[in-house]
């Protein structure tokens, strides 16, 4: 299949960047979106041309470091990473729009690399739990009920790739920043740090100037893990309770 | 957070009001009479615990203090997300309704404006009476009738309408998500039906004053 690929490029971090169109002849419906960007920058590289940057890593999905805004769908047409997405889900001959995750907390590296290390700090500063170490505690000593179990791990599959801030209207990151809170706060580990773990996560969160939360669900649409929306209300639930405990 | 908590408390309080505002607005139906006596009694409402127009004053008050601070906090919020999102920042033009947004998601704050030029304009008509459309009457019931037998006035009454019923649509729901509930599935399947019955039954409790005059049905 033939496409035309409209990218954005931009040479560093201070400087103006624009859409380029790019004719991309002969792609395999088979290749991975990455595969093809890969191909892309082969025959760029070839022509002396300077190559368009993207981060991936493990290209199965799990690790959340690839992600780019396509036809300004979060992680392109299909709910999972963009290592995942393959092109047959295009059509032969069209012209797709690629552009890097957009937010004020977000600054674009170069081309379509951004820096989401604000997801850090905001773990850092209450995404954990404190235990002593040791050897591994015999696990029936602290039994779990299944349903929080379940929710928990739901919350806890989470990768950090950052298409919540990027699909949100007010860049928020409030699902990346509940995922975590509901993960450990539905467990029994997470219990001591519940109250400060959500106050400090969010002031982390709103430092780095992520936007508020108006609760229109478009980061539940395109999260390639499927982290429910009932996390923000778990979220908002648990911040309201450490507030008016006094914590 | 504790401008979006205000958002939606003082968004609920004034759900609470137009409830009542609206049970009041169908006592039109009871005749004349029924809807002076009502109107009347609003001003006597909690005496003589309270002065007379005391209780009035404390909805007035409760009221004026809601709609200031749901304003205040939606401009720094909206404020907040413009610098935090950006105003254009994608470049593509397709997919520019989202992926599954509602379109009431969209008229948050455009609605907001059009439903605060109406209140202005509403509270000159029918509270300051500096407007008086359709002609003046001693009678609340009569002002009711004279200015709803004006089509222009029914056409302001539909817009602000619509925009309350889609404001709520979205709002009712968010508000309760910020307040913590919806913590499961279902219960926000709960909360979605419920925020779309509230935008229906206000939307439409409020027009069937206006067209029943307009129709004749309340002369």
């Amino acid at each position: 299949m033939n496409i035309t690929l409209r990218v954005w490029r931009q040479a560093g971090p201070d400087t103006e960047g624009h859409m380029e169109t790019i004719e991309v002849p002969d792609v395999s419906e088979h290749m991975s979106f990455l595969e093809m960007i890969d191909v892309v920058n082969d025959r760029l590289t070839l022509e002396g041309k300077e190559p368009i940057a993207i981060d991936s890593d493990c290209r199965e999905g799990i690790c959340g470091t690839c992600g780019v805004m396509i036809n300004r769908q979060a992680h392109g047409p299909v709910r999972a990473t963009v290592c995942q997405l393959h092109m047959r889900s295009f059509d032969d001959g069209e012209t797709i729009d690629v552009e890097p995750w957009r937010a004020d907390a977000f600054p674009v590296v170069k081309d379509l690399v951004v820096d989401r290390s604000a997801f850090d700090r905001i773990i850092a500063a209450g995404g954990y739990i404190s235990a002593p170490t040791g050897s591994a505690p015999e696990a029936h000593s602290t039994p779990v009920k299944k349903a929080d179990a379940d929710h928990a791990f739901d919350a806890a599959t989470c990768i950090a790739c950052g298409a919540c801030v990027a699909a949100c209207p007010n860049g928020s990151a409030m699902l990346f920043t509940a995922a975590k809170v509901t993960h450990l706060g539905l467990l029994p580990q997470g219990q001591p740090e519940r109250g400060s773990r959500v106050l400090n996560m969010i002031n982390q969160h709103d430092e780095e100037g992520f936007g508020g939360c108006t609760n229109i669900g478009e980061c539940t649409a395109v999260c390639p893990k499927g982290i429910p929306f009932d996390t923000i209300s778990q979220l908002n639930r648990d911040m309201l309770g450490a507030l008016l405990r006094g914590e | 957070m504790a401008k979006k908590v205000i958002m939606a408390v003082s968004g609920l309080i004034m759900v609470g009001y137009l409830l009542a505002h609206m049970y009041g607005n169908l006592k039109a139906f009871s005749g004349m009479q029924a809807f002076d006596e009502y109107s009347h009694h609003l001003r006597e409402l909690g005496e003589p615990i309270l002065p007379p127009s005391g209780a009035l004053w404390i909805i007035r008050v409760v009221l004026l203090v809601a709609v200031v601070a749901h304003i205040w906090a939606a401009v720094l919020l909206a404020r907040r997300s413009w610098t935090s999102a950006g105003v254009n920042r994608y470049e593509t033009r397709r997919n520019r309704r989202g992926i599954q947004r509602t379109y009431a998601s969209f008229t948050l704050r455009s609605g907001g404006l059009v439903i605060a030029l109406f209140v202005v304009y509403h509270l000159a008509h029918l509270t300051w009476h500096w407007i008086e459309p359709g002609g003046s009457s001693p009678s609340p019931y009569g002002r009711l009738v004279a200015g709803f037998s004006v089509w222009w006035v029914v056409a302001l009454y539909v817009i602000a309408l619509l925009a309350v019923g889609f404001h709520l649509r979205h709002g009712v729901a968010s508000a309760l998500y910020t307040l913590g509930a919806g913590t499961t599935a279902t219960a926000r399947q709960v909360i979605v039906v419920l925020s779309i019955v509230t935008a229906l039954v206000i939307t439409v409790g409020f027009l069937l004053v206006p067209f029943s005059v307009l129709l004749g049905v309340i002369q």
